[in-house]
């Protein structure tokens, strides 16, 4: 138990008071303070108006394969939020994304792409022939999870970890596999410049970046929803290809 | 006694799971340990997040042929939509983490950080 140790002790108890104090906390009349657990107000939150799906006009229900045309026409409300209502949040998170995976590269660039440390044993028999059995499913799962991402749970983040698990496994089953760097930047590219321009053409047509150009269909229809599962195609492209780039970047180095 | 749990278990939970990534941040020495501290928090604060949204016998928000309008007692989607994007975006700058203590891993040939120098304190 040294001085490092008390202190940190310290911190950390003192630092846990102050958090949780903030739970219990009455709000007096006119003041907002933190739910109990459990007790969320979703009917006086942001949130009621997204279920609703009555951001900018009245309330109506929404009724499953029923309503048309209503403002969002997704049937997840979480990807209705982040891929439609909050999709200038999602562009910036993939920008990060990218970020994070361009820093990753540069850093662990190597001029001569001298050999790997990384030292794989003797590739197992059930690892090797399991994986060409898997690889294909796998992606198939993962474009799956991600096209449906507007009507079931899931969407292209998940996706996208999915897709780059089987790229994963394919670098783990083999020595030689290597992947195609250019054809990972294409894909890249092409996913965030269609993402971006989906965005222009919205502000283009409608006035406003990202806004819904399209027809938004009958809720639960595989097309419905209007840009959502385009967009949502955009990001988990994105994701796929730039996780695919992290594990392969940090296998190589 | 179960009445206190269902009440804390989430929040107390969450911010215990935060201060013992914090409490690991100061105390190691490894780098990868100090990482995985890093990633405690990370995960501590997305389940607050998410335990924040969350209304007693709630229902994820998708409407589907069983749960068919929008007048059901479903959850908070906003928290949700944040954490989803979180997670994938803890994932990437863990992996920038890494991938600077690799390259520190190169020059200095050790991870302690009371051996190198620059990060001793």
């Amino acid at each position: 138990m040294n001085f490092r140790k008390i202190l940190a002790l310290i911190t950390i108890i003192l630092l846990g008071i102050f958090i949780l104090q903030a739970f219990l906390i009455i709000p007096e009349k006119g003041e907002i303070a933190l739910n109990n657990f459990g007790k969320a107000d979703i009917e006086n939150r942001t949130a009621q108006l997204y279920i609703d799906k009555s951001v900018n006009s009245t309330n109506e229900q929404v009724i499953y394969k029923e309503s048309k045309d209503k403002e969002s026409g997704s049937a997840n409300i979480v990807t209705s939020i982040v891929a439609n209502y909050r999709a200038l949040d999602t562009l910036g998170e993939v920008t990060v994304l990218f970020l994070a995976a361009t820093g990753l590269s540069a850093i662990l660039y190597n001029k001569k792409h001298a050999k790997s440390n990384f030292i794989l044993k003797e590739d197992s028999f059930i690892l090797k022939n399991g994986i060409k059995i898997l690889f294909p499913l796998l992606i198939l799962a993962g474009s799956y999870i991600i096209i449906y991402g507007h009507l079931s749970p899931g969407g292209s983040f998940q996706g996208g970890a999915v897709i780059a698990t089987a790229f994963l496994l394919k670098l783990l089953s083999s020595k030689e596999y290597e992947l195609d760097e250019n054809i990972l930047k294409i894909i890249e590219v092409t996913a965030g410049v269609s993402f971006v321009s989906i965005g222009l053409y919205g502000l283009y047509a409608e006035g406003s970046f990202l806004t819904n150009f399209l027809e938004t269909g009958t809720i639960a229809n595989l097309f419905s929803g209007g840009i959502v599962p385009i967009i949502y195609i955009t990001i988990g492209l994105k994701v796929a290809v730039e996780l695919t780039n992290i594990i392969n970047d940090l296998m190589k180095a | 006694m179960i009445d206190f749990l269902e009440k804390w278990s989430f929040f107390g939970g969450s911010v215990l799971l935060i201060l013992i990534g914090l409490y690991g941040v100061i105390t190691r020495k490894n780098l990868i340990k100090i990482f995985i501290g890093l990633s405690l928090m990370d995960t501590g604060i997305n389940v607050l997040l998410v335990s924040l949204g969350y209304v007693e016998g709630g229902i994820a928000p998708i409407i589907t042929s069983t749960i068919n309008n929008n007048s059901y007692n479903f959850v908070d989607p906003i928290p949700q939509a944040l954490v989803l994007t979180s997670i994938v975006i803890g994932v990437a700058v863990l992996a920038l983490g890494l991938g600077v203590i690799i390259k520190i891993y190169e020059k200095y040939n050790t991870l302690d950080i009371s051996e190198i120098r620059g990060l001793r304190w």
